[in-house]
C-alpha cells in the first residue's frame, strides 16, 4: 500500500500561479495539468511518495465574492483527478488565500470526502472558520517562510493521503481542528486530573486534555432610537487616506492609523483622497474613494436631516496582514476618542 | 476592530464584501456590499446609479443601527 504513488492535487491562487497580483485577483478558476509555483518545492519534498497530477488556481477576491460558485467549479476540476489527497497554499497571512484554501478544504471533505492539507498563519481568518475540515500546517505571516512550511505541509499529506493513524496536533504540527478522540491510557481519569492539580499548584507545566473553547464575543451595541438625530462616525480598515497618504500608513501590516479632518468635505475625489492598502486592487478606490468610504452620500443624508451629524473625523487602517492585536489596539484608542467627541453609532468599512 | 469600539457599547454596522470573515471577526450587525476593491461602489455603473447604489447600502446600514439586534445579524439591502 505504502509504494503506490498518492496522487496530489494543489490548490494555489492567481499571484502564486504567476497570473498577477491584485488586479488579477478577481480571475475565476482554472485547472492546469502542472506543477506551478510552489508546487515546485512541494513535489521536491513529496519525492517518491506522491505527485502533483494537477494544479487548481483561482483568483482570491473571484473565490471571496462567489465564494459558493468557486467552492462547486474547483471541486469539480479536483473530482476529475481522482486525488488521495489536497494540497492548499500555504496562504500565510494573506486573508482571502487563507479564506479561499479553507472553503476548498471545505467543499472537498464534504463533496468528496477526499482530506485536504494546507498551511496558513494563525491568525489568518482562514484558521478560526474552516480549521475543522483541514489539516493546517502553522506557518509564518509572509511567504519568507514557504521554505520551513512547505517540507510539514508534505510530510503530512503523505501521511493523511494514506490514511495512516494521526498522532496529536502537536506531534504532528497541525493547528488542532476541535475534535475529540477517545484514546486509552494506563492511568484512569482521576489519577490524570489529581496530578494536572498537582502540577497547577506547584507551578509546574501540565497539558490539558480537553481545552475550553474561548468565545471572545462581543454583546450588540443597543439600536439608536432615531439616526436623524444621531451623530456618526465613518471607520475604514479599506486604507482610505488624504492624496499622498501624510502619515504614511504602510500598505500592510500596518502599525498605526489615521484620523483625519472631514469638516466641510462633501465628496472625496481623485486629486483629494486614494488609498494606502496593498491588499486589493486600488485603481478604484483612488478614482473614488467614496467608493470605500461613503461620504458623499452621508454628507447629502445630514443637509437632508436623515442623520443628525456626520462626525468630524473619520479613522483609516489597511487591514491586511495587521496583527489582531495591532487592530485591536488601535480600535481600543478610536472607541475612546469616539465615545469622548459624543459619537452615537460607527460605520465601519471594510474591503 | 468592530468589535472592540462595540465593546465601549457604541453600535457598529460592519460594511463589507465577506460576509463569512465578518460572522468570524464577531461583528453584530452586518451589511453586504459589493465587491471587496470598491465595497460601496461599482464603476460598472454610471456615476448617478453608482451613488444611487451607495446610498441604498448606506440606508440599509442605518436602518440596521435602529434595529435592536441580540445576536449577530446579516441586514440585505
Amino acid at each position: 500500500m505504502s509504494d503506490k504513488k498518492l496522487r496530489v492535487v494543489h490548490y494555489i491562487n492567481q499571484f502564486y500561479a504567476g497570473i498577477g497580483g491584485e488586479e488579477k485577483a478577481d480571475v475565476p478558476p482554472e485547472v492546469r495539468e502542472a506543477v506551478v509555483g510552489p508546487g515546485m518545492a512541494l513535489r521536491a519534498a513529496l519525492g517518491d511518495d506522491a505527485e502533483i497530477v494537477a494544479t487548481v488556481i483561482c483568483g482570491d477576491s473571484y473565490f471571496n465574492e462567489h465564494l459558493e460558485e468557486a467552492q462547486k467549479a474547483v471541486v469539480e476540476m479536483i473530482r476529475q483527478y481522482n486525488p488521495d489527497v489536497v494540497v492548499a497554499g500555504p496562504a500565510f497571512n494573506a486573508g482571502r488565500y487563507g479564506v479561499a484554501c479553507g472553503a476548498v478544504a471545505k467543499a472537498v471533505l464534504d463533496e468528496l470526502g477526499i482530506p485536504v492539507v494546507s498551511g496558513m498563519f494563525p491568525e489568518n481568518p482562514g484558521v478560526d472558520m474552516y480549521r475543522k475540515y483541514a489539516y493546517i500546517v502553522e506557518t509564518g505571516n509572509s511567504a519568507a517562510s514557504m521554505r520551513q512550511a512547505i517540507p510539514k505541509m508534505a510530510k503530512l499529506a503523505v501521511k493523511v493521503g494514506r490514511g495512516e493513524e494521526l498522532g496529536t496536533p502537536e506531534e504532528e504540527g497541525y493547528m488542532e481542528r476541535g475534535v475529540r478522540k477517545n484514546i486509552f491510557l494506563d492511568k484512569r481519569g482521576s489519577m490524570r486530573a489529581v496530578e494536572m492539580l498537582v502540577a497547577k499548584l506547584n507551578d509546574q507545566p501540565f497539558t490539558t486534555e480537553y481545552p475550553m473553547p474561548t468565545f471572545d464575543r462581543v454583546e450588540p451595541g443597543k439600536a439608536i432610537a432615531d439616526v436623524s438625530k444621531a451623530k456618526i462616525a465613518l471607520v475604514t480598515s479599506g486604507g482610505i487616506v488624504p492624496k499622498g497618504n501624510p502619515d504614511r500608513i504602510e500598505s500592510s501590516s500596518a502599525s498605526k492609523y489615521g484620523k483625519y479632518d472631514i469638516a466641510g468635505v462633501s465628496d472625496l475625489t481623485e486629486d483629494t483622497y486614494e488609498t494606502a492598502h496593498g491588499g486589493y486592487d486600488p485603481t478604484y478606490a483612488n478614482e473614488d474613494s467614496d467608493r470605500v468610504l461613503p461620504v458623499d452620500v452621508l454628507r447629502e443624508m445630514e443637509a437632508a436631516g436623515k442623520i443628525g451629524e456626520l462626525h468630524r473625523y473619520f479613522y483609516t487602517t489597511t487591514g491586511n496582514g495587521t496583527s489582531v492585536a495591532n487592530a485591536a489596539k488601535f480600535a481600543k484608542e478610536i472607541a475612546a476618542e469616539l465615545v469622548a467627541d459624543g459619537v452615537q453609532a460607527v460605520i465601519l468599512t471594510s474591503t | 476592530m468592530v468589535k472592540e469600539i462595540e465593546r465601549t457599547g457604541l453600535p457598529v454596522v460592519h460594511m463589507c464584501t465577506v460576509v463569512p470573515i465578518s460572522l468570524t471577526v464577531g461583528a453584530n450587525r452586518i451589511v453586504p456590499t459589493v465587491a471587496i476593491p470598491h465595497p460601496l461602489g461599482n464603476p460598472a455603473l454610471s456615476p448617478a446609479d453608482e451613488k444611487e447604489l451607495r446610498r441604498k447600502l448606506v440606508e440599509t446600514a442605518l436602518k440596521a443601527l435602529e434595529t435592536p439586534v441580540e445576536e449577530q445579524t446579516v441586514f440585505d439591502s
